[in-house]
């Protein structure tokens, strides 16, 4: 499969005032991905997203969008044409009725796709004559999801589309998207603070923190290559030896040496040998435990 | 057939949707020439990436495992062998370095050891009948 690149970001920069939002972001989102961008609330999701999407625009380096520059005017009505996105607030018109608001919004778009809006208006159980602003907040994210599956577009943009959601919710939102990308064979782009439903449905993640791409990568890959070793030495655990590249951190703990790899355990095995360590162990380590050994790295 | 990857277990879950369906036909829950679930029914069943279903049965094919027929599906290989033989081949490992380290011990040297296992060989060759 020839990885064509859907979404691409290089040392972008953004600044608020005095505070730094973006401090050389740079990502790479491959087509039909679903792709989960990951990060604690303030580490510039929200800001990434607006820059590809032509609402702020970048202090400095270069984002694209189908190979389009998301900071050309023209370009960006290009992006948006051709892109769905779904806010964290769910831009919809309180006043109209569900059946109103699609009928609205399907006016924008030529592509229109009638059979997947009643696929969806009957998988989510969306009752078509109630009011926007009589909807609970798990209807309003299935109603915005429905507007922006139907668009026809290439490229799905989700702003924490599961926040505030119950399980249930989350989970049934999740199946859609999975469903939506297979059938379609869109790109999906997805920003979330939610490791555990990243780790369920993305094929590719970035973990950002401050501005910044920490981990980034497909997502199996990442799951062979870091790896968690254990060394327990006979003496004292000896210092700065496993200080190196392929190498995130390092606990010393008396006899006994953590090693968190990120290029794989052999090179740590190795040199655990040579050594001469009495035990090794190696784990594999989750997401979850990337996102905050990653994280907490820079603390 | 039972399929239920643990994305937080830190084990991609394309390999542990390959384990599992090599489990399937080790137990007969799936046996050969028999269908497999669709990638992208799977993928929204379990609620996991379509990808990574088809990478497990592309991985899964890769290994003979199954038989992916264009489209028509993925069926479980006529001749699928999954981890059986190679349990098997382990086991016999062990039994043959038993029996090595025993004539060994015993002051037989490698080559009348290669030499005693040929003649048991050919005597199997012989009867026609593998014993055990």
């Amino acid at each position: 499969m020839a990885e064509s690149i859907v979404v691409e970001t290089v040392e972008l920069h953004k600044r608020y005032g005095a505070v730094d939002a973006l401090c050389g972001l740079s990502l790479r989102v491959p087509a039909g991905s679903i792709f989960g961008f990951l990060g604690r609330n303030g580490a510039g999701k929200t800001t990434t997203i607006k820059i590809l999407l032509g609402m702020a625009h970048p202090g400095g380096g270069r984002a694209t969008v189908f190979g389009l520059a998301a900071d050309d005017r023209a370009a960006s009505v290009e992006i948006r044409r051709r892109t769905a996105f779904v806010s964290d607030e769910k831009d919809l018109y309180d006043g109209m009725t569900v059946a109103e608001m699609i009928r609205f919004t399907a006016g924008f778009f030529p592509r229109w796709r009638g059979d997947l809006e009643q696929r969806y208006l009957r998988s989510f159980e969306l009752p078509p004559d109630r009011k926007v602003k009589a909807l609970s907040r798990g209807m309003r994210t299935k109603l915005a999801l429905l507007l922006s599956l139907s668009r026809g577009a290439e490229l799905l943009v989700l702003d924490e589309p599961t926040a505030g959601l119950d399980p249930a919710m989350t989970e049934e939102v999740l199946q859609a998207l999975v469903g939506h990308a297979a059938r379609e064979g869109m790109t999906i782009f997805f920003s979330s603070h939610q490791i555990a439903e990243v780790e369920q449905i993305a094929d590719a993640v970035a973990i950002i923190d401050r501005g910044r791409t920490i981990v980034a990568g497909a997502l199996d890959e990442l799951r062979e290559k870091f790896r968690r070793v254990q060394l327990v030495f006979a003496g004292d655990a000896p210092e700065g030896a496993f200080d190196s590249p392929g190498v995130a951190r390092v606990r010393r703990n008396g006899r006994v040496l953590t090693v968190l790899a990120t290029a794989g355990a052999e090179s740590i095995l190795d040199r655990g040998r040579a050594l001469q360590a009495v035990s090794m162990d190696v784990v594999p380590v989750t997401l979850k435990e990337i996102f905050l050994e990653s994280v907490a790295a820079e603390d | 057939m039972l399929l239920r990857p643990n994305p937080a277990s830190g084990v991609p879950i394309y390999l542990q949707l390959m384990e599992q369906v090599k489990h399937a036909i080790e137990t007969g829950a799936l046996r050969a020439g028999e269908q497999l679930p669709g990638i992208r029914p799977l993928a929204e069943e379990l609620v996991i990436n379509a990808n990574t279903v088809a990478k497990a049965y592309r991985e899964l094919e890769h290994e003979g495992v199954i038989e992916l027929r264009h489209g028509a599906g993925a069926f479980v290989s006529a001749n699928s062998r999954p981890k059986k033989a190679t349990e098997t081949l382990r086991a016999g490992q062990a039994v043959v370095a038993d029996a090595v380290r025993k004539l060994r011990d015993r002051g037989v040297t490698n080559e009348e050891i290669r030499r005693l296992f040929e003649a048991e060989l050919a005597g199997v060759a012989k009867t026609g009948e593998p014993r055990g």
